[in-house]
C-alpha cells in the first residue's frame, strides 16, 4: 500500500432500519487513489453504505473517518466526499458550465476563478467548449463525464459513484468502463464505485467489496475475487459457475472425492477446507475451467480424472463469449465455454463430447443446511 | 378510410372545447365590446364611438382603482406564493402516502363551502365583537374590543385565504416532479439548503409558480365579495366598480368598457409578469 | 229557464275559470312582501302559482334591463325610480285600470303614484306598500343623534354606519338645510347640491365603522353594539326594538325619506291575469294586515292596518308623531341620467381618504 493512511476507513459500521439490519457490522479501508468497487445483489445494503459514506444516512453505530477524521454527525454539504448519482442528477434548470460549477459557487469562488476551474476539468474529462450547452443537449456519455466533472472540480478525497452505468446502453456501458477507469487514474482520487454487475467491478477495480445481506462476504483483488471466492455466495455471485450439490466420499490429504446427486464421482483439489466425509457440499465449476474433449482424444488415459461423456442439450452463440450446455449420463446439465481458438464450432445439439476438469480449477464448500447445523 | 375516421374522432373531441370557447367566451367579449362602444346620448339613443374608454383614462378615480386593484392583487400573489410554497414544500417532499393524501384534503377542506360562508366565517372571527378580539381580552393583551376587520389587512387575509389552494395545487405537482437526487446532489456538492432553494428547487418549480401566481393573480382581481365585505369602506376594488356601473348606475356601457379593459389590462399585468420571470405561457402552462 | 241557463254559465265559467287563468305569477319583489301564508291563500283561491324572487330596486331595474321585460310578470319598484326606468329602457307596459278594484286602494296614495309613475300620458305604477328611511339609533350610547348629519358627530366616532347609496346623499343634503327634491329637474342646482354633500360626506368617513351593504348586516352591527347609530329603514329599527328596547328607528329633525313600493307589469310578462289578481288579492285589507305584519311597514290598502299588530302600531307612533308624519319628504320620480351625476359623487366619496 503506497499511503499508510487510508482514505476512507469504516469500523464495525451498522445501519438498522426499523425491522432489518441493512449493513450489519462492516469494516473496510480504502487506500488512497485506488478504485474500491462494492458489489452485491439489490438490497444487499450497498446503496445504503454508500449513503452513509455520503453523509445522507447516519450510521446506528460503527466509525467512519475519512483522511482520518470521523464523519459522524457532519452534514453531507460539508463532507470531502462526492457522489455521482444513479441517474447522474444533473441539474436541468442550468447549463452544463453552471452544473460543474455549481459547488464552486457555494464555496464562494470567484466567478472568473470557477469559469476557469470548470473549463479546466471539463477539459480533462474531455468535453472541452460545451459549457454553455443545455443538459439535453448532450448524449448518455458525455452527461456521464459531466457528472463525473461536477464532483472532480471540487477535488474530493473520495469520489462515490452509485451505479452511474446503469442507465446506458451495453456499448456504451462497456465503453464507459474503460473510460470511468482512466478518468479514475488521472484524477487519482479514490473510487468507490458500488454495482451489482460483476463485470463492472471486475474490470475497474482495484479492490472489490462483495456484499450480501449487509455483510462483507469477501474483499479482496478482482483476481482473488474471482478465483478463490471464499465463500459459496461469492462464486456463485461473481462470474459464471455451474453449481453442483454433491456429497463428500473420502478426503485423501489435500484431495476430496465427492458424489453428486446425479451419481457422477468429482476429484477436487480443496487445500484448505474443513470438510469431512458424509458431508454435503456445494461445488462451483467455472464454465471456461472445463475442457471439451473429442471422443476417443485420449479420454481413456489412466490418470485422467473428472471426465464425463454427455451430449450435447444446446449451443448458445454468443461470440467470443460462447458456451454450450452438456447432459451427461446422470442427467445433469453443465454449462462449459466454447475455447476461443475455433475448435469445435461445428458441434451441434445432440453431439456426443466428453468434458474434462482439473481438480484444481474448482471450489467446494459445505452445503448451507450443513452450516446451519 | 383510417385518416377519414381519426378525422373525424379529431373533431368530435375538439367540438366542446370549440363550442365553449365560442359560446362562453368569444361570444359575450364580442357582446361586451359591442355594449362598451355604444355612447348614451339620451333616453333609448346610442351612438357608437370610444367614449367609455376615454372615460376610463380621464377620470383618475377609473384607473386609480383600477392601479389599487392590481397592486393589492399582486401583494396578494406575492403573500400566497408566500405562504403556499413552504405548504406545497411540505405535502410534496416531506410527506407520503396517506399523510400527504390527509394533508392535500385538509387544504381543500374550506373549499367545500361557499365562498360567502368563507368570507362570513373570517369577519366572526375578525370582527370587533368577535372571536379574536375577544380572546385577546380574556387573555388581557388589550384592554378594550378591537377591530380588525374592514381594513386592507383584513381583506389581504381574505384574498390569501381564498386563493391559497390555487397556488398549492400546482406547486405540489412540479415539485413532486423534482427528483430528490437533485437536492441530495445539491447538498453533497456543498449546497446549503438557501442555495439549493434559490438554485435547485425555484428554478424548477418556476413552471407551477408561475401558474399558481397567474390563476392566484387573476382570482383576486376578479374577486368580488371579499374586498366588500372585509375591506369596509376604503375597499374599492374594480369589479366592485363594474358591479356599480351595470346594476346600480344602469350604465351599461361603462361597465362594459371596464370589463372590457380589466381582461385587456389584467393580461398586460401577467404578460409583464411572463416577461420579467423570462417564462413563456406555453411552458407554464404546458406538461412538466 | 232563465235562472238554469244563468246558473249553467256560472258553472262553466267556475269550471272553465282555474283552466283558462291557472298560471304561474313570477313575481319580482322584496323580501317579506309576499309571505307564504299569503301565498298559500292565493293559490288556494285563484288556482295560480306563485314564484317568488326578491331583489331591490337596482337590481329589479337591471334584470328587467337584460331580458327587456322579460322574465317577470309583476315586478315592485319604488315610485320614483319607474318613469326614469321607462324613459332609458321601455320595460314596463302600462297599467289597466279596468282590471284593478280601485275601492282598495288609499285614493290619495292612488293618486299620487299613479301622477309619479306617468310616462307617455300612461300610468305603470300602482301603491302597495310605504315606509321611510331615516336613524336607527341605539338611544342609551347615542341619545344625541337626531338627524343625519349627527352621526358625523365625534361623540360617535367609529361607532356609524350608512350606506354608500343615493338615499344618504339626499337624507345628508336635507339635513344640510338643501332642498334636493326641488333640484331634481335642475342638474347644474343639483350637482351644486351633492358637491357640499360630498365634501361633508368626505370628512365624514372617519367616523364610519364600515359601509353597509344589506338589511342583515346592518341589523347585526347594531344589536352586536359595533354600531350605536345608522342610517336605516324604519322596519329594521322595529325589528331591533323587539329584541332590544334601547334601540329604535328615530325620524330626524330634516325629515325621513318616505318611498312608496308599487306593482308595475314588465313589459315582456305573460300572466297579465294572474298579476292582477294578486294586485287584487294582496290590496285586500286582511291579507294586507298580513303583510304589514310580515314586512313591518304600513300598506297602501282601505282599513290595511286594522289587523296590524299592537306592537308594530306602538313602535310607528313612538317614532312618528303627527308634526314627523307630515315631515315626511316623499320621492319624487327620478329623472333619468340623474344616477349617474350620483353614482359620480359616490364613487369620489368612496375612494377618498
Amino acid at each position: 500500500m503506497p499511503n499508510p493512511h487510508p482514505d476512507l476507513v469504516c469500523r464495525d459500521l451498522t445501519k438498522n432500519f426499523d425491522d432489518f439490519c441493512a449493513v450489519d457490522h462492516v469494516s473496510f479501508e480504502v487506500p488512497q487513489g485506488s478504485f474500491f468497487s462494492i458489489l452485491g445483489p439489490s438490497g444487499c445494503g450497498k446503496t445504503t453504505l454508500l449513503r452513509m459514506i455520503a453523509g445522507f444516512q447516519s450510521p446506528s453505530s460503527g466509525d467512519l473517518n475519512i483522511k482520518g477524521k470521523s464523519m459522524i454527525g457532519v452534514p453531507p454539504n460539508k463532507r470531502p466526499v462526492s457522489m455521482v448519482f444513479q441517474h447522474l442528477a444533473l441539474f436541468p434548470t442550468m447549463n452544463i458550465g453552471d452544473n460543474v460549477g455549481f459547488g464552486l459557487r457555494q464555496r464562494g469562488i470567484a466567478k472568473a476563478e470557477i469559469k476557469r476551474r470548470v473549463e479546466t476539468v471539463l477539459d480533462r474529462v474531455g468535453l472541452p467548449g460545451v459549457s454553455t450547452r443545455k443538459i439535453d443537449q448532450i448524449s448518455g456519455g458525455q452527461k456521464q463525464r459531466v457528472a463525473i466533472a461536477r464532483c472532480m472540480v471540487l477535488e474530493p478525497d473520495v469520489l462515490l459513484l452509485d451505479e452511474p452505468l446503469g442507465a446506458l446502453d451495453l456499448k456504451l456501458r462497456e465503453h464507459m468502463k474503460i473510460e470511468l477507469k482512466s478518468l479514475q487514474a488521472a484524477f487519482n482520487t479514490t473510487f468507490v464505485y458500488i454495482t451489482h454487475d460483476q463485470s463492472e467491478a471486475l474490470v475497474m477495480s482495484d479492490h472489490i467489496a462483495v456484499m450480501n445481506h449487509g455483510q462483507f462476504e469477501q474483499i479482496g483483488t478482482p483476481h482473488e475475487v474471482y478465483h478463490t471466492p471464499s465463500s459459496a455466495f461469492v462464486a456463485g455471485f461473481v462470474g459464471d459457475a455451474n453449481k453442483i450439490d454433491a456429497t463428500v466420499v473420502a478426503v485423501n490429504g489435500s484431495t476430496l472425492t465427492l458424489t453428486s446427486t446425479g451419481g457422477t464421482q468429482m476429484f477436487i483439489d480443496a487445500p484448505s477446507t474443513a470438510i469431512h466425509v458424509g458431508q454435503s457440499a456445494e461445488v462451483f465449476l467455472r464454465p471456461e475451467a472445463i475442457e471439451l474433449v473429442a471422443v476417443g482424444d485420449g479420454v481413456n488415459d489412466p490418470d485422467r480424472v473428472n471426465v464425463s461423456d454427455g451430449v450435447i442439450e444446446s449451443v448458445l452463440f454468443n461470440g467470443a463469449n460462447s458456451s454450450v450446455t452438456v447432459k451427461d449420463r446422470s442427467g445433469s446439465l453443465l454449462k462449459v465455454s466454447l475455447p476461443q481458438t475455433g475448435a469445435f464450432t461445428a458441434l451441434r445439439q445432440g453431439d456426443r463430447v466428453f468434458t474434462r476438469w482439473n481438480p484444481s480449477q474448482v471450489r467446494c464448500y459445505p452445503a448451507p443446511a450443513e452450516l446451519e447445523n | 378510410m383510417v385518416t377519414d375516421k381519426s378525422r373525424l374522432g379529431f373533431y368530435l373531441l375538439l367540438a366542446p372545447i370549440l363550442l365553449w370557447l365560442m359560446v362562453l367566451i368569444i361570444l359575450p367579449h364580442i357582446g361586451l365590446f359591442i355594449v362598451s362602444i355604444s355612447e348614451k346620448i339620451g333616453p333609448r339613443e346610442y351612438a357608437t364611438g370610444f367614449g367609455n374608454y376615454a372615460v376610463f383614462f380621464t377620470e383618475p378615480l377609473y384607473w386609480n382603482t383600477f392601479a389599487r386593484t392590481a397592486i393589492m392583487s399582486i401583494v396578494a400573489t406575492a403573500l400566497t406564493l408566500l405562504l403556499g410554497f413552504p405548504i406545497a414544500y411540505y405535502i410534496a417532499k416531506l410527506t407520503r402516502g396517506r399523510t400527504k393524501t390527509t394533508l392535500f384534503l385538509m387544504c381543500m377542506i374550506p373549499f367545500w363551502v361557499s365562498e360567502l360562508v368563507r368570507t362570513f366565517g373570517w369577519m366572526i372571527l375578525l370582527r370587533e365583537t368577535g372571536v379574536f378580539s375577544n380572546l385577546l381580552m380574556a387573555l388581557g393583551l388589550v384592554d378594550g374590543p378591537v377591530e380588525m376587520l374592514y381594513n386592507d389587512a383584513a381583506m389581504m387575509v381574505g384574498l390569501v385565504y381564498t386563493s391559497i389552494l390555487f397556488m398549492v395545487v400546482p406547486l405540489v405537482t412540479t415539485l413532486d416532479s423534482l427528483d430528490d437526487g437533485l437536492i441530495e446532489a445539491g447538498y453533497d456538492l456543498g449546497g446549503t439548503s438557501t442555495s439549493i432553494l434559490r438554485e435547485i428547487v425555484i428554478p424548477h418549480a418556476m413552471p407551477g409558480i408561475v401558474s399558481g401566481c397567474i390563476v392566484v393573480f387573476m382570482l383576486s382581481l376578479g374577486n368580488y365579495l371579499t374586498p366588500i365585505l372585509l375591506g369596509g369602506k376604503d375597499s374599492l376594488w374594480f369589479t366592485g366598480m363594474i358591479y356599480s356601473q351595470f346594476i346600480t348606475r344602469f350604465n351599461w356601457e361603462l361597465g362594459s368598457a371596464f370589463g372590457f379593459l380589466l381582461l385587456v389590462l389584467s393580461s398586460l399585468v401577467v404578460f409583464i409578469g411572463l416577461k420579467l420571470t423570462g417564462q413563456s405561457l406555453s411552458n407554464t402552462m404546458g406538461p412538466t | 229557464m232563465k235562472t238554469a241557463v244563468v246558473s249553467t254559465f256560472a258553472v262553466i265559467t267556475t269550471l272553465s275559470a282555474p283552466s283558462t287563468s291557472a298560471e304561474t305569477l313570477r313575481l319580482l319583489t322584496w323580501g317579506g312582501y309576499a309571505p307564504e301564508e299569503v301565498i298559500k291563500l292565493f293559490e288556494a283561491e285563484t288556482g295560480h302559482n306563485v314564484e317568488v324572487t326578491t331583489s331591490n330596486n337596482e337590481e329589479i331595474i337591471a334584470k328587467l334591463r337584460a331580458t327587456n321585460g322579460g322574465g317577470f310578470d309583476l315586478a315592485q319598484p319604488s315610485q320614483d325610480r319607474i318613469a326614469s326606468a321607462q324613459e332609458e329602457f321601455g320595460i314596463y307596459k302600462p297599467i289597466d285600470m279596468t282590471k284593478v278594484d280601485a275601492d282598495l286602494f288609499i285614493p290619495s296614495m292612488l293618486a299620487a303614484t299613479a301622477e309619479n309613475t306617468t310616462y307617455d300620458g300612461k300610468v305603470y305604477g300602482l301603491p302597495q306598500i310605504w315606509g321611510t328611511s331615516g336613524l336607527v339609533v341605539n338611544t342609551v350610547e347615542a341619545g344625541d343623534v337626531t338627524d343625519y348629519t349627527d352621526l358625523c358627530d365625534a361623540s360617535v366616532a367609529g361607532k356609524v354606519s350608512y350606506r354608500l347609496k343615493r338615499p344618504t346623499l339626499i337624507g345628508f343634503a336635507y339635513s344640510m338645510g338643501l332642498d334636493p327634491f326641488a333640484a331634481y329637474d335642475d342638474p347644474e342646482a343639483y350637482q351644486a347640491i351633492l358637491d357640499q354633500v360630498e365634501t361633508r360626506l368626505t370628512d365624514c368617513k372617519p367616523n364610519v365603522k364600515t359601509y353597509w351593504d344589506g338589511g342583515d348586516e346592518i341589523k347585526n352591527l347594531l344589536r352586536s353594539g359595533e354600531v350605536v347609530a345608522s342610517m336605516a329603514w324604519d322596519t329594521g329599527g322595529w325589528q331591533l326594538n323587539a329584541d332590544n328596547p334601547d334601540i329604535t328607528f328615530v325620524a330626524p329633525e330634516a325629515g325621513a325619506l318616505g318611498w312608496i313600493d308599487t306593482f308595475a307589469l314588465p313589459a315582456r310578462g305573460r300572466a297579465d291575469d294572474a298579476a292582477y289578481d294578486w294586485i287584487n288579492f294582496v290590496m285586500k285589507p286582511e291579507i294586507a294586515s298580513i303583510i304589514t305584519n310580515s314586512a313591518g311597514n304600513f300598506t297602501a290598502a282601505v282599513s290595511g292596518d286594522k289587523a296590524v299588530s299592537p306592537d308594530l302600531k306602538t313602535r310607528y307612533q313612538a317614532s312618528f308623531d303627527d308634526e314627523a308624519i307630515d315631515n315626511i319628504k316623499w320621492y319624487p320620480p327620478v329623472p333619468a341620467g340623474l344616477e349617474a351625476m350620483e353614482g359620480a359623487t359616490l364613487d369620489r366619496i368612496n375612494a377618498a381618504k
